[in-house]
């Protein structure tokens, strides 16, 4: 049976439009999509993420386990810095990509919701060293604050001095007379926090963070909105862009992959990629002609030979053009290459841009 | 959500509106509201023939992609060229200003097959 965070009957209030995502009942709309996209790029808007996995390690070999787990280097984790990083399996597979959160007395790995069952079966599966994993999902509200103006929402509702976390680091602390990690991290490249904190005060942090946004016109953002906000960044969508069969050198992941650690799941055959080269290699590109790209579209070079396929795309609400990526022969993939996108029988022109493809991002 | 008694339905979310051996066809309320921000369309060119059932054009919202099916049979003498640059016309005044074609019936027999505005209603009910 479906789950529901603790927001689902906010979300049927507002008029979300409520669907089955990863195992959750959640809202893909509540007004547009591009309205709510416009919005969070504009001011502020609140996303409820609850849905998404959070799995603490601690023991005192934490760190070099999560380092043998995990492609991204732990070690260079100050404490409160957070990390993208991303699971693989031995044969170089992604597992799923998360956050890694350096914390005082313990490390949290924040995965999607989808995955969380399967990530913690593997995560468990591997550990030898002196580690306790536990799942606290269930435990756990989340809400992400972005946009421009999210700071200075949230800073109404704390002490800790906001100015002062950068991207990518996090504090413990009170948000809303509420206990919390708040981190200045989010998925839509716009600035902005993400909060986590018990979920039996997730009504009082929500009621809090509307208020103190009201003069910024904050409004709920819901999950197709959340989507064309990554994509214009061209942030990964686990079980799109990467999955089991795709490695971080295929999923253009190797900036975050460190291959001089000496050991981690998944080394010798992205080792081997990167020096043979891969047969295929997740690429953006824009459209030259009108249309909109999506997923499992096929990819044409202009004899009409299918060269790979559409894993994301999406009109970009801000670009005002479709937007997209796939994997596709390396040959392909180089800047300003040219193909053509099997728009249900329609060849539409496209083009292998530098991502992103949105450029104005706030994020710090 | 609005369903006007003087227009017929189909399942597939289309409505007409009959005026002699003339039909005037959109998308329901009902589709252009699961569909919303509708981007694009694909019409076809006055003239060309549609038969019940069968895709005439295509539109495409930003989440979705959907066939516009023909809800009746016969010969396009309209197309709504205004949507072309203003397909959001649809989300705004799906009945009125968003209406997609003009058909000149071949069999206007065919009309009495489709939904009354009361059976479409029940139906979009019980589909959802």
């Amino acid at each position: 049976m479906a789950k529901k965070t603790p927001y689902y009957d906010k979300h049927v209030a507002l008029g979300g439009h409520i669907v089955n995502f990863g195992g959750f009942l959640m809202p893909t709309q509540y007004k547009s999509v591009i309205e709510e996209t416009k919005r969070v790029r504009a001011t502020v808007g609140v996303f409820d993420v609850s849905h998404m996995g959070e799995i603490e390690v601690t023991g005192p070999d934490a760190l070099r386990f999560i380092s043998r787990i995990t492609v991204n280097d732990p070690s260079k984790l100050s404490l409160n810095q957070v990390q993208y990083s991303a699971m693989c399996y031995n044969d170089g597979g992604i597992v799923d990509d998360l956050l890694v959160y350096r914390l005082k007395k313990r490390y949290l790995l924040v995965v999607n919701a989808s995955n969380t069952d399967k990530d913690f079966k593997w995560i468990k599966y591997n550990v030898k060293e002196n580690v306790t994993v536990k799942n606290i999902s269930n435990d756990i509200a989340q809400l992400a604050i972005q946009g421009p103006d999210a700071e200075k929402v949230m800073q109404k509702l704390t002490d800790i001095d906001l100015s002062k976390i950068k991207f990518y680091w996090a504090r413990e602390g009170k948000v809303a007379d509420i206990d919390t990690v708040i981190s200045r991290t989010g998925y839509t490249g716009e600035d902005g926090f993400e909060v986590y904190f018990n979920k039996t005060y997730a009504d009082k942090m929500w009621d809090a963070v509307f208020d103190a946004g009201k003069e910024f016109d904050i409004e709920p953002i819901a999950l197709g909105a959340r989507d064309t906000l990554r994509l214009e960044m061209y942030y990964r969508l686990y079980g799109n862009d990467i999955d089991g069969t795709t490695t971080p050198a295929e999923g253009d992941l190797m900036w975050i992959t460190r291959l001089n650690k000496t050991e981690f799941n998944g080394r010798e055959v992205i080792i081997k990629q990167k020096l043979e080269g891969v047969k295929r290699k997740l690429t953006p590109f824009e459209l030259l002609d009108k249309g909109i790209p999506r997923h499992g579209y096929d990819i044409k070079d202009d004899k009409g030979n299918t060269i790979g396929h559409v894993t994301s795309g999406t009109l970009s609400p801000m670009v005002e053009r479709g937007i997209g990526c796939g994997y596709v022969e390396p040959e392909f993939s180089k800047l300003d290459s040219e193909f053509f996108i099997d728009a249900r029988g329609r060849l539409l022109k496209a083009k292998v841009v530098e991502a992103p493809f949105y450029k104005h991002g706030t994020h710090k | 959500m609005n369903f006007p008694k003087e227009l017929k339905y189909t399942k597939s979310h289309e409505w007409v509106k009959i005026e002699g051996d003339i039909a005037t066809e959109g998308i329901s309320d009902f589709a252009q509201e699961e569909l919303s921000d509708i981007v694009y369309l694909e019409l076809p060119e006055v003239g060309t023939k549609v038969e019940t059932g069968k895709a005439f054009g295509t539109i495409e919202a930003v989440k979705a992609v959907s066939d516009l099916v023909a809800a009746v049979s016969g010969e396009i003498v309209e197309v709504n060229e205004e949507l072309v640059n203003a397909p959001e016309t649809i989300n705004n005044d799906p009945y009125g200003a968003g209406w997609i074609i003009k058909v000149k019936m071949s069999n206007p027999d065919e009309a009495n097959s489709l939904l009354s505005a009361e059976e479409y209603e029940k139906f979009v009910q019980e589909e959802h």
